[in-house]
């Protein structure tokens, strides 16, 4: 067992000497580091700094999303409440759905993948920096978008799906959802753009030795999920920017029924994008839920074929269940029984991951840290989410439930159970690696209490409503209907939720206050990632490492070995092949750039200009053509590949 | 720097409540002129007809779209046949018989005119009868671009208003007697 | 009876919905437990040795032992899928049933009311009416679902599932009601602004009293007699209501709005969203954007007296 050792970033070797892994630290570390300032800030190719950032982000837009939920439980918790009209609330909704499913669990999922994927593959960085920094600028047009036009009075309120004809040209003048159609526009291209970085890097840039078979869950999560992006997003990006905002600013007739198009239309390419969009959110949590299951029961999982297996059989089948979410349309009664089938069969690979986890707690050593609260938290509520989604495959029960406070208990329950817990166990779990500090696990433990029992006293008497006739979006409802006693519940609850994420916030602040207490590896875990400091150096690794089995940390008797080599008086990177790893080439890499700024902005002129006239699409192409020279522009040095054998050069020092 | 730039787009949003965006529900409109609309040209004293101001519902997306469903719903299309004109004198060019500005055509639909236009006075309230003003208004051009509807969702009959190409207004009171159909 | 509840079936379909609801809670309620109770099975080493360094080592018999279980799991998942999927095809052949011919009733969704139509082959005799079906007990009743502007969602939870209203379709919703009583809808898909307060109720009666409600609903309404209902009539006539509503054997033919013939006897107005009783009717008159903002019925001006006098003639619209 590697012993842990606060004081180094790396184990010492017997060949390496101390002061030559200082040298080359520092060497590494002026040719890596992002310049200071505000041109520092907007120009850095940083996969931490980016993924620091898209994570503080993606989170304020979970607050954000929470405070418009708390106006909506507010108003419905009496019938006939005043505190909100029809218009306020259904921007309100809408933004509610469009912020948590677009701006938020999809972005904090790849925002994840975007800071740990290469540390725990070992690389130095992520495939393309520059990409991954224009996709992060291109995620805060959306953002900046969608909640200016909240405070103008210019949200959507269609709701996060925008049926037509409601959302049409006719019946939704203005422009609240072309800012719809253009937040999904933005939020897409930045998903397919982390997804495309995080398929590169994990293929081409493993350390040697991580063979397919030697990847982190973690990681395979995260691959699985990319795929999927790459797969679902262009349906809705069709669906939105081209079909819907097409036939809202010119006039197409995609949907309009009286000249060809059809409304169905449109809810099969949402849908199609929109089911695998839930799995989108819901994989990556699966990921987190290994390593912390592992580190807190002592012991490997159990299964990690099975569990591999599961994310792709789940990724595979997510995109066959779309037609589930219309059920209540007039689509031939055997189609959608296909799709009862496939919705119930998509719970044997979940089935199975879970039992697997359970199986590692049966027979390891659980130690109950924050962490791991979180993951039974996610049992105890997304199996519950898990059974009425079965439920809820069932075309004649869904008949009666659909479009029902019973679905957005469903929902809420998997995404939050599914997605939120996972998500809270994961800070909890990587914050000491991002911030080089522990947080408090009092606070972490009231954090947990509060927020498991919110969720289920928010969420549970929906189930009950729904089932009792209560339809969903609907801003107020009569007093007969006898609904108020358990909305005023679900609202309660709702509050609860709220004090929670106060706490954790309020912990993050106070660890932030204190001095670094974290070492490398606190929890005593066995990715990759707890090789180096806390926080890690802009470089991530001083030598690349060698991955020896699938618990690097855990498995090697002595120091771990290691590849010298990389040269470290410019930015470089080991390129290695895609099944067994092995050492293929060096690859430059660039340096800090403002292009991807520039371009996130000419993003934002051809299609926020796209609404009021077609000039702006034409201005902003064109801008972006500077961009684009400018971004292909690299210097004779910089273009130098090497594909000089690297193993030649290598010493290793096993 | 980055808190100061966050909050001035924070204030430059509040800064701008979007007209076009209203959707005035619970309000009453206002009054219909209590001009006097002349039918010839000849008239004692100074032009009457001097009033430029906007319609209410001209630079709002809500008020017009609900204009062009009563356009339908109203039946307007049997004279003026989608906008292009048929007994009743075509909306979408720039012949105004009796005039373009809002005042004016809310008097037309209002108070009626000669050779067939009904008086609607008594069976539209003023807020239904402004937002015609605005959707009629629109079918020429004559309001801002952006809070134009776009097309229904039934048969493509004429271009849509945000595909109308922007007019200029005619400030005239009445035509002369020659350019009369 | 519980209003407008899935869990409070008076039909055979809405019956066979909530059983299988009950029976798949029960079966899911069980899983769900067995899973929980494993979960804390699975916790009870914490209370042993706590911050060891040593990794948990686990011996191959568990190992397999373990691997026999989780199989055992996934084998019983598979079977209880199954079951429901089987269960599920079986519940929906039962709802899929229906006679080859039947009372038939168009409903058209606008935003936010429902327009019903009686079908006839005569088409004299085609009944329209707005926001209260009428239907007799026990036997199936075809409604063709259609929609005029946005999608709707016709949804009566004790007596059936729901159903799209999509522009551009037209579908065929079969209901049934057991015994007499009127019973709750709502529409269920987010249809705009007013989409809250967009019911609807659905009488069912013997069939004796459905025919007499039936003849009686066609025949025009009585003309007034009284003074006040007479002037009623000439302000309905003349204020502008009848550019969009229609009252069978008057002048007033309008299909912008909801029919208002014998609007009297409907147990509520405005789509569900108040009882009608006079003050109601007054209170919806003067002032229909107060309670259901963004409604496209406009507040007609009216003089106190002739709001009085038009509601004393719509009273009389039994």
């Amino acid at each position: 067992m590697t012993p842990r050792d606060e004081n180094r970033t790396l184990p010492a070797d017997v060949t390496l000497a101390d002061e030559e892994l200082e040298r080359e630290a520092s060497r590494l570390d002026a040719v890596w580091q992002t310049k200071r300032g505000l041109w520092g800030w907007l120009t850095t190719v940083d996969h931490k700094e980016i993924g620091r950032r898209y994570l503080v982000t993606t989170f304020l837009m979970f607050i954000a999303g929470g405070i418009e939920a708390a106006f909506m439980r507010t108003q419905l918790m009496r019938p006939g409440n005043t505190l909100l009209g029809p218009d306020k609330y259904n921007q309100l909704f809408t933004t509610h759905g469009t912020t948590m499913m677009f701006l938020f669990a999809v972005p904090i999922m790849t925002a994840m993948g975007i800071y740990f994927v290469p540390l725990m593959v070992g690389a130095r960085s992520i495939a393309f920096p520059r990409l991954n920094a224009f996709g992060y600028w291109t995620y805060v047009v959306a953002v900046v978008f969608l909640y200016v036009s909240l405070f103008a009075n210019t949200a959507p309120d269609v709701g996060w799906f925008a049926y037509v004809p409601l959302s049409g040209p006719q019946y939704s003048p203005g422009h609240r959802v072309d800012v719809w159609a253009q937040v999904v526009t933005f939020t897409e291209i930045a998903a397919l753009v982390a997804a495309v970085n995080i398929i590169v890097t994990v293929f081409k840039m493993r350390a040697p030795g991580m063979s397919l078979n030697r990847v982190p869950l973690f990681v395979w999560a995260q691959l699985v999920v990319s795929f999927m992006i790459v797969f679902a997003m262009p349906s809705v990006a069709t669906g939105s920017t081209l079909m819907l905002a097409t036939d809202r600013a010119i006039n197409m007739h995609w949907f309009n029924p009286a000249e060809g198009g059809d409304a169905l239309l449109w809810q099969h390419i949402f849908w199609f994008f929109g089911h695998p969009e839930v799995y989108i959110i819901f994989l990556p949590a699966l990921g987190f839920i290994t390593p912390i299951v592992e580190t807190f029961s002592r012991r490997k999982v159990f299964g990690y074929t099975a569990l591999v297996m599961s994310n792709i059989t789940t990724a595979f089948f997510s995109f066959g269940l779309w037609v589930h979410h219309m059920f209540a349309t007039p689509i031939p009664e055997l189609g959608q029984s296909l799709f009862t089938a496939a919705s119930m069969l998509i719970a044997i690979p979940t089935g199975i991951q879970i039992f697997c986890w359970l199986a590692t707690i049966w027979s390891g050593r659980p130690e109950l840290r924050t962490p791991m609260l979180f993951v039974l938290g996610f049992f105890f509520t997304f199996v519950n989410g898990g059974i009425t989604g079965v439920m809820l495959a069932s075309v004649a029960f869904d008949k009666q439930a659909h479009d029902t406070f019973f679905v957005v208990a469903h929902l809420h329950y998997v995404l939050i159970g599914g997605g939120v817990m996972p998500l809270f166990g994961a800070f909890y779990f990587w914050f000491p690696k991002i911030t080089g500090r522990m947080l408090s696990e009092t606070m972490g433990k009231v954090n947990f209490w509060l927020f498991v029992i919110g969720v289920n006293v928010a969420f549970f008497p929906m189930h009950v409503l729904g089932l009792n006739g209560m339809p969903r979006r609907v801003y107020t409802y009569l007093p007969e209907t006898g609904w108020g006693p358990l909305n005023l519940v679900a609202t309660l609850g709702a509050y609860a939720i709220a004090v929670s994420v106060v706490v954790f916030i309020a912990n993050v602040i106070r660890s932030l206050r204190r001095a670094p207490d974290a070492g490398p590896n606190p929890w005593d875990s066995s990715g990759l990632e707890w090789a180096v400091s806390s926080p890690p150096p802009p470089y991530n690794f001083v030598h690349t490492p060698i991955a020896t089995s699938r618990h690097p940390l855990w498995d090697t008797a002595i120091d771990l070995p290691v590849i010298t080599g990389l040269r470290s008086d410019r930015r470089e990177v080991l390129l290695t092949t895609a099944f067994d790893a092995r050492p293929e080439s060096r690859h430059y890499h660039p340096a800090d750039s403002i292009w991807p700024v520039y371009l996130a902005g000419c993003m934002a002129v051809v299609f926020i200009g796209s609404i009021f006239s077609p000039y702006f699409v034409l201005g902003g192409l064109g801008l972006s053509l500077i961009g684009l020279a400018g971004w292909g522009w690299t210097g004779a040095q910089d273009r130098e590949r090497e594909r000089v054998q690297v193993h030649q050069s290598i010493v290793d020092t096993a | 720097m980055r808190r100061i730039l966050c909050a001035a787009i924070v204030a430059c949003s509040l800064a701008v409540a979007c007209e076009r965006e209203e959707r005035r529900l619970n309000q009453s409109s206002p009054n219909g002129p209590a001009v006097f609309v002349a039918q010839v040209p000849l008239q004692p004293g100074p032009t009457l007809v001097t009033d430029t101001a906007e319609g209410p519902f001209d630079d709002n997306a809500y008020g017009t779209s609900e204009g062009q469903q009563l356009f339908e719903q109203m039946n307007c299309s049997g004279c003026h046949g989608n906008g292009g004109g048929a007994m009743g004198p075509a909306l979408m060019d720039d012949e105004w018989t009796y005039g373009s500005l809002p005042n004016q055509i809310f008097a037309s639909i209002a108070e009626g005119r000669a050779n067939g236009m009904p008086s609607w006075k008594y069976k539209l309230t003023n807020q239904q009868i402004w937002e015609l003003v605005a959707y009629v208004r629109s079918l020429s051009g004559l309001t801002p671009k952006s809070p134009r509807p776009a097309r229904e969702d039934h048969m493509m009959v004429k271009p849509a208003p945000n595909q109308t190409p922007n007019a200029k207004p005619k400030n005239t009171g009445l035509p002369g007697a020659s350019q009369r159909p | 009876m519980q209003i407008q509840s899935a869990l409070d079936a008076a039909s055979l379909q809405a019956r066979s919905i909530e059983h299988l609801w009950w029976w798949m809670f029960g079966v899911g309620g069980a899983i769900w437990l067995a899973v929980i109770a494993a979960m804390f099975f699975a916790l009870r080493a914490a209370r042993g040795r706590r911050g060891s360094d040593d990794l948990q080592h686990v011996p191959a018999e568990s190992h397999k032992g373990l691997e026999r279980v989780v199989s055992g799991a996934v084998i019983i998942t598979v079977l209880v899928l199954t079951a429901f999927l089987v269960a599920d095809y079986g519940v929906g052949r039962a709802l899929a049933a229906h006679p080859s011919r039947a009372l038939t009733i168009e409903v058209i969704g606008h935003q936010w009311w429902w327009e019903v139509q009686y079908d006839d082959t005569n088409p004299s005799r085609r009944l329209v009416t707005a926001n209260e079906i009428h239907i007799p007990t026990g036997e199936q009743v075809q409604l063709k679902l259609s929609a005029a502007d946005v999608i709707h969602s016709f949804w009566v939870p004790n007596l059936q599932g729901k159903r799209d209203l999509i522009p551009g379709y037209t579908t065929t919703h079969w209901i049934k009601a057991d015994k007499p009583g009127t019973y709750r809808g709502q529409c269920a898909e987010f249809c705009g602004l007013q989409h809250a307060k967009m019911a609807l109720h659905v009488v069912a009666e013997s069939p004796s009293q459905f025919r007499a409600w039936f003849a009686q609903a066609s025949t025009p309404n009585n003309p007034p007699s009284d003074s006040t209902s007479l002037y009623g009539q000439r302000v309905f006539l003349t204020a502008g209501c009848s550019v969009c509503h229609t009252i069978g054997g008057t002048t007033a033919q309008a299909t912008i709005g909801p029919s208002l013939t014998h609007f009297k006897s409907r147990a509520t107005i405005a789509a569900g969203t108040l009882a009608n009783t006079r003050e109601n009717v007054e209170g919806w008159i003067a002032n229909p954007q107060a309670i259901k903002p963004g409604t496209r019925m406009p507040a007609v001006p009216l003089k106190p007296a002739e709001l009085t006098a038009l509601v004393s003639y719509l009273e009389t619209l039994k």
